[in-house]
């Protein structure tokens, strides 16, 4: 890959704004569409289109696969967390009203933290999945086979 | 049809990934607007792209089945003339009197600005009011990533080791 200097060129243009459109869909999804899997997923692509550019190496430096996985743990976590902790205040489970002292704001951090647990999730899952089908070594999976 | 006919799984691959796309705008002129940006992101980004890196990993070209595919055949339009025969027993598009909109729809649309008041009310339902089926389908993933971990690392890591003892 070292010769493809216009995609390498655009992008390193297009990769933050990727990113930060992801983020934006992320926590912007209480007021447009969007939520946490559409921004997981973009996410997800910004660190694939990076991988497809410049090489799984140096994506694999960006993020360790430690922190994929714990990544894919973290955001569940997250959200089982959340309805636990609404339990744990008082309420149903997954009941986020209790969380502030106005259930209408308690309903606004839940939601917040869910959809971030599920971002997070998803785009640990994606970068996983993606990571590890180009890991593989294609002549030796089809001698392993034969 | 030609996503059935092709045996290059190259230009299936992108077909799908095409299909996907018109899909997506399909479902925003129907104003579901969160599942057209679900469909672009999932069905004509990440999946093209997975699809792509297994093909790397597999051949490119499909084999010719060895069967005659008629029981299958079969089997496929005998499911869906069912299905199609069973939606002229639904309700008109958009009609109001339609179970799905006098169930908790209602609630929903006239509750939400009290209980939770976000202006998305599809993020509403998704987080709050179903948020047990949303933590069902992240665990899903969960699950899946936990899968190509487990199947696709684990066996990476013996095959290295073993190079590393024949060495």
């Amino acid at each position: 890959m070292r010769h493809h200097l216009v995609l390498r060129v655009i992008a390193k243009l297009l990769i933050p704004f990727i990113l930060l459109f992801a983020l934006y869909v992320q926590f912007h999804g209480d007021f447009g569409p969007g939520g946490g899997f559409q921004a997981g997923v973009i996410f997800a692509a910004g660190f694939i289109l990076y991988s497809l550019i410049f090489g799984r190496k140096n994506a694999l430096k960006v993020v360790p696969p430690g922190v994929l996985a714990s990544g894919v743990a973290a955001g569940v976590l997250l959200f089982a967390g959340v309805g636990v902790a609404s339990l744990l205040l008082g309420g149903n489970y997954l009941d986020y009203g209790v969380l502030r002292t106005d259930p209408v704001a308690g309903q606004h951090l839940g939601i917040l933290l869910v959809e971030l647990g599920v971002g997070i999730t998803v785009a640990a899952v994606m970068m996983t999945l993606f990571f590890h089908f180009t890991g593989r070594d294609p002549d030796r999976s089809r001698s392993r086979r034969r | 049809m030609a996503v059935a006919r092709l045996r290059n799984l190259f230009a299936v691959v992108m077909l799908s990934g095409i299909y996907s796309l018109l899909m997506a705008g399909i479902f925003v002129s129907l104003d579901a607007v969160d599942v057209a940006f679900t469909e672009a992101a999932v069905g004509a980004g990440i999946s093209t792209v997975l699809m792509l890196a297994t093909l790397y990993l597999t051949k490119s070209r499909e084999k010719i089945p060895v069967h005659k595919p008629l029981l299958p055949l079969a089997v496929v339009l005998v499911t869906g003339g069912a299905l199609i025969y069973s939606t002229l027993g639904m309700p008109e598009f958009g009609d109001p009197d339609a179970p799905i909109n006098g169930h908790v729809a209602p609630r929903y649309i006239n509750e939400m600005p009290n209980e939770i008041d976000i202006p998305n009310i599809v993020t509403a339902v998704l987080a709050s009011y179903r948020g047990y089926d949303t933590l069902g389908e992240v665990t899903v993933i969960f699950t899946a990533g936990l899968g190509v971990m487990l199947l696709l690392g684990g066996r990476r890591r013996s095959a290295t080791d073993k190079d590393e003892d024949g060495e």
